[in-house]
């Protein structure tokens, strides 16, 4: 579904991102796990289009078409079904809980799918119908968290990007969020989860790319990374014996 | 007191053309924290617009005129806002802010001395679209059918403008991008169409203002967006530059301000009012009126 092959990406001077290469097939939920600074974030921004690569190629497979997303713009990669829940959630705050949703489905704009769409999102999240006409920036961090991927949902993205959901969110809804990607992944939506928090990112996903200073680290099945020793020591917190 | 509620008449009809012109300068402050100086000049070709309409053969005296000649000068300006972000503004997009005002300085110049180039230096006659008339005298208050045009005019391309930022998808998205254009993006916005669709909107009021004041001035000239221009920044200051109701009280109050100012003090306090009003609300609340203290994204 998506391919990214040999990836670069500069920052002026800074070799951000140092030849990545990596697939994700449908259906999956795929983790990237790494530390602060990594270059995890610039991996999605450059996926959605943000950041123009310096060399490598992105290439996304939409309704069995193979499209090369380097050079197409963000707003046209999100409506081929290509969302993104960026870090920091990006939440409109100064518009209301239901125009952030009516601006998830913008590309589309069809208001037929819109009510069809609203409601599964609010069965998904209950408490966003709840506040639907308040101001987006009088929720909670968790609810906005919550408002993000609905919003991302809303465009009907095949593959959904989110970068770390769990950051600065109380530990409750973290498991409540987690469990409700599990859900949204099982109702088709591949998943590719970007998360500084590794044991949750591993017991989510089915398979893990781990990434040190802008090079995957290593890669495999999640469950083999959850016992491997040195991912323990090294992302886990486990003390080496 | 007559007199008082004369130029508070007066003041509120002017007032209403520097509201026009200031919420061009906050919808464009609002999407691209860019003060477009070239928006003055967007006026004056608005006001020009109307002068050649009726010099190349159109009518006027009639209602249907004054509404035609209004619609030219919309489009004209539209197209002009539209060109002047694509050609000037938009390359700039990632340089320092800096060198984006020097651009803006660099554009109002430009389109005044081609104005000059083009239309000459010296004031030409506008032509009387409608006939000055008074519809209303009660106790010596009077109020001219041009200050009723000016009215109308005004509260309906407001009303339009309040439509299509509250009730359409593209009012939805502007407002999206004025909150963060990353954000936009991610959502599926064209960014870009809507920075276009915000300099066309902008300048099409700007547009109809050119005509308004072409209504109660007698003359236009290339150099005649300057003040206004100015003065209507202000004004989108004093509201708080980025709030569209801001924008509508500052353009009011600048107008009572100046007319009061010169119909109790002297006519040359009148341009002095407006930098003084600047001042005072830089270093008492430089937010402006409605403005939210706090930074707009984090
Ligand atoms: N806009 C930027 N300009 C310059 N350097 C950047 C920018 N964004 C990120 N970087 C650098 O790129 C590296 C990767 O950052 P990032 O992708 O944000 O990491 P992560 O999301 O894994 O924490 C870091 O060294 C960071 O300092
Ligand atoms: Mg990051």
């Amino acid at each position: 579904m998506l391919k990214v092959c040999d990836l670069h990406v500069h920052y002026g001077a800074i070799h951000a991102l140092k030849g990545l290469t990596l697939e994700i097939n449908s259906g999956e939920i795929v983790a990237l796990i790494g530390s602060n600074g990594a270059g995890k974030t610039t991996l999605l921004r450059t996926i959605s289009g943000l950041i123009r690569p310096s060399a490598g190629s992105i290439e996304f497979t939409h309704r069995g078409q193979k499209c090369r997303l380097n050079k197409i713009e963000t707003h046209k990669i999100v409506s081929l079904g290509l969302a993104q829940v960026p870090e920091g959630r990006m939440i409109f705050q100064n518009l209301s809980v239901l125009e952030n949703l009516e601006l998830g489905a913008y590309p589309s704009n069809n208001k037929k799918n819109l009510e069809e769409d609203l409601e599964k999102n609010f069965l998904l999240f209950p408490r966003l119908k709840e506040r639907l006409k308040q101001n987006a920036g009088t929720l909670s961090g968790g609810e906005q968290q919550m408002l993000a991927i609905s919003r991302a949902l809303m465009s009907r993205p095949s593959l959904l990007l989110l970068d770390e959901p769990s950051l600065g969110i109380a530990p409750a809804l973290v498991q409540q969020i987690f469990s409700k990607l599990v859900e949204i992944n099982e109702m088709g939506t591949t998943i590719f989860l970007v998360e500084q928090d590794a044991f949750l990112a591993l017991e989510t996903a089915h398979r893990a790319y781990v990434l040190e200073t802008g090079q995957f680290y290593t890669q495999g099945k999640a469950e083999e990374l959850l016992h491997d020793s040195k991912i323990r020591q090294a992302y886990l917190g486990e003390v080496s014996a | 007191m007559t007199e008082f509620i004369q130029q508070l008449i007066n003041g509120l009809a002017w007032g209403s053309i520097y509201a026009l012109i200031a919420l061009g300068y906050t919808m464009v402050y609002g999407i691209l924290r860019l003060i477009n100086f070239a928006h003055g000049e967007v006026y004056m070709i608005g006001a020009m617009t109307g002068y050649y309409a009726v010099h190349w053969g159109m009518g006027t005296g009639s209602l249907y005129h004054l509404l035609a000649v209004i619609c030219i000068a919309m489009l004209v300006c539209s197209l002009l806002g539209w060109a002047i972000e694509r050609a000037a503004y938009r390359p700039m997009r990632q340089a320092p802010r800096l060198n984006v005002l020097i651009t803006a300085i660099g554009v109002s110049l430009f389109l005044q001395f081609s104005g000059q180039y083009i239309f000459g230096a010296d004031p030409k006659p506008f032509p009387a679209l409608i006939e000055n008339k008074n519809v209303l005298d009660l106790h010596g208050v009077v109020l001219s059918n041009i200050q009723v045009t000016i009215f109308v005019s005004s509260i309906v391309l407001m009303l339009g403008l309040r439509y299509i930022v509250f009730n359409t998808q593209m009012g939805k998205a502007m407002r999206a991008v004025s909150y963060d254009h990353t954000a936009s993006y991610l959502v599926g916005i064209n960014v870009n169409r809507v920075i276009s669709f915000t300099f066309i909107l902008g300048s099409a009021l700007a547009g109809a203002a050119g005509i308004l004041v072409g209504l109660s001035n007698p003359t236009v000239n290339p150099l005649m967006g300057l003040m206004p221009g100015i003065k209507a920044f202000i004004a989108a200051v004093l509201g708080g530059i980025g709030n569209i109701p801001g924008a509508l009280i500052g353009g009011l109050i600048m107008g009572v301000a100046e007319t009061m100012v010169s119909g109790y003090l002297s006519g040359t306090y009148r341009d002095a009012l407006a930098f003084i009003i600047l001042i005072i609300i830089l270093v008492v609340r430089p937010q402006g009126l409605l403005g939210k203290s706090t930074q707009e994204k984090v």
